[in-house]
């Protein structure tokens, strides 16, 4: 099937969304949006083998719920791109708002640039299918990786500034936070402790790496080593007991 | 969860409210349709001198004579008029916004170094906290002024013919309310004389704000929280005299830790603005975008929980809850950025 156009200049978030829909159910592959200022929910729910490719600046909550599809963003995104995301993958050419992969539970999201506060907060991982990825290319702010439970965020900083940030894994208790660099004791946030960063780790993300590198035409050689900091849950129960007594 | 924008021309141009009646438009998803309002900067040169006083009377019998008598006492009412309005299919007309031109009687207040500021103030207070029944002061600047009321940001400004005003400073609001009802003094742009401000979040120190400020000569009567920043920049930028900068510093300052960190001298500053202006620290979720005659501040709480991006096009300086509200106002705006949690973005006035 050609690929699909859509024109979301001046248009409802609800009427783009149901073009996208019916070109996906007609049996698109590839649709193109363009013109897009502030709508939010796009790709919301939405199943299927496609890719959207996003010209412009689409408002919150971009592929949420989001089963399968590739949304390809030329521009910033609000906040939570990849809410709740099942599978699929965001590459997002450009910054993204506070909240990124916000509950994901499957799936990658890839920034180029910066991400907000509080990324990949509540992410969390399920089965052998459902571990979620979220890869930053410069910087994170504060918060990131609030009340994790699983998956993997990398954060890249590209363009040399360390993580600046505080509160790191604030109520962590699964998943893998990793920043290029080092990190101080007291940029962690409570439940969070600071571990070695391996070669089986870097075994372990090399295709993370190499997949963000490609999308961005950035050479990964320079990512490929072990110069990064690992944070995880401080212990497997980090807060067995706050809330209740045995 | 509300939208908010704010934008300065630093050269002051002007700009009509179209552009920001579009923008905050497409943040018609953060609003609920219970409350909208614009505050725009330049837009009484006949009256420069006076104070614009925009009230909301109930009907124009007994709650106007009263305020007629009242301020006639204190000055010169040079010109007034009802606010032009056009009627709106989706917007109960709930008040007859008026306005008056005042000019103060400087030498009836004694001991004060700025009587015009103080007299507006002390009638503002004594309209609004029900001595006069069915009259509400929600503008009191000079050459500026607030327009807003109970609808969505496009009724509103079409309400108030907004497009027909030209300023160089424009802040719109569209709300959600969550812990007060809608109505139309709730609507932003909450003003006091020079200060206007819109926020989306919520302050939840503000028993502590309220107090506060109450015993520094305020008076809270809005029902919501918003109104006690206006009166913290009040007492804190005109009284105090603190700039813009401590003004943010002292609202949401940086935490003790990160004090303990600093170097000496900054460590210190930091220490006695925490120590000074303790009742003046703001808890909870909040981006807030401030204006003056002479520019604009926004800033969010100290841990972020609000969005706020900035851009900027040659003169202009844009604060919004959203980078596509700006690019509506401004499809060529350069420089999109988002402020770290607590830090103070300004635009001033160039002259």
């Amino acid at each position: 099937m050609e690929p699909v156009r859509i024109d979301a200049r001046g248009l409802h978030y609800t009427p783009l969304n149901q073009q996208i829909r019916r070109a996906v159910s007609e049996g698109a592959t590839e649709i193109s949006v363009d013109n897009v200022l502030g709508q939010r929910f796009i790709a919301d729910g939405l199943k299927g083998e496609v890719t959207i490719r996003i010209n412009g600046v689409p408002g919150g909550d971009l592929g949420m719920f989001m089963n399968g599809p590739t949304c390809i963003v030329k521009g910033n995104c609000d906040h939570a791109p990849g809410n709740t995301m099942d599978n699929g993958k965001i590459v997002i050419h450009g910054s993204a708002g506070d909240a990124v992969a916000h509950s994901m539970r499957g799936g990658k999201v890839f920034v180029r640039d910066d991400i907000g506060y509080r990324g990949g907060i509540h992410m969390k991982e399920y089965g052998e299918e459902h571990k979620p990825i979220l890869v930053v290319g410069d910087n994170a702010c504060s918060f990131l990786g609030e009340y994790m439970a699983g998956g993997i965020i990398i954060v890249l900083s590209k363009s040399g500034n360390t993580f600046g940030g505080r509160g790191v894994g604030s109520g962590i208790h699964g998943g893998e936070i990793i920043l290029r660099g080092k990190l101080k004791e007291r940029q962690l946030g409570v439940g969070a402790r600071i571990t070695e960063f391996t070669e089986e780790d870097l075994e372990k993300i090399n295709p993370y790496i190499e997949e963000f590198c490609e999308y961005f035409e950035i050479d990964p050689e320079k990512y490929l080593d072990t110069k990064y900091t690992k944070v995880v849950a401080s212990s497997s129960r980090p807060f067995a007991g706050k809330y209740v007594w045995e | 969860m509300c939208g908010i924008i704010g934008v300065i021309d630093r050269q002051k141009q002007k700009m009509n409210g179209s552009g920001i009646k579009e923008a905050l438009s497409l943040m018609n998803e953060r609003g609920s349709g219970e409350g909208a309002g614009y505050a725009a900067y330049g837009i009484y040169p006949d009256f420069e001198d006076c104070y614009a006083l925009h009230i909301f009377f109930d009907n124009l019998v007994e709650p106007k004579s009263k305020v007629d008598d009242i301020i006639q006492k204190w000055g010169r009412v040079v010109h007034q008029e009802e606010i032009p309005t056009k009627e709106q299919t989706n917007l109960k007309r709930s008040h007859v916004p008026w306005r008056y031109f005042f000019k103060p009687y400087t030498d009836l207040m004694t001991g004060s170094l700025t009587p015009g500021e103080d007299i507006v103030k002390r009638l503002v207070m004594e309209i609004n906290s029900s001595t006069i029944e069915g009259a509400l002061v929600f503008s009191s600047g000079k050459n500026m002024g607030v327009f807003k009321a109970a609808g969505w940001p496009e009724d509103v400004a079409n309400f108030y013919k907004i497009e027909e005003y030209e300023g160089y400073i424009w802040l719109a609001h569209n709300r959600y309310p969550t812990n007060t009802p809608g109505w139309w003094g709730g609507a932003h742009p909450f003003n006091l004389l020079d200060w206007s401000v819109v926020h989306n979040g919520e302050i939840t120190s503000y028993g502590t704000n309220q107090r506060y400020v109450e015993s520094n000569g305020y008076q809270c009567t809005m029902y919501t929280d918003t109104e006690v920043v206006a009166y913290l920049f009040d007492l804190l930028g005109r009284h105090h005299k603190l700039p813009s900068e401590i003004i943010v510093k002292a609202m949401a300052p940086p935490f003790w830790d990160e004090i303990d960190e600093m170097e000496e001298k900054e460590r210190e500053l930091n220490k006695a603005i925490r120590l000074t202006y303790g009742p003046a620290l703001m808890n909870g979720p909040f981006a807030i975008v401030v204006a003056t005659h002479d520019g604009i501040v926004g800033f969010t709480d100290r841990i972020k929980l609000r969005p706020l991006v900035v851009g900027e096009h040659g003169s202009r300086l844009y604060i919004s809850s959203e980078e596509a509200a700006i690019r509506t106002m401004d499809p060529q705006v350069e420089d999109i950025h988002m402020p770290g949690a607590g830090e103070p973005v300004i635009g001033r006035v160039v002259t």
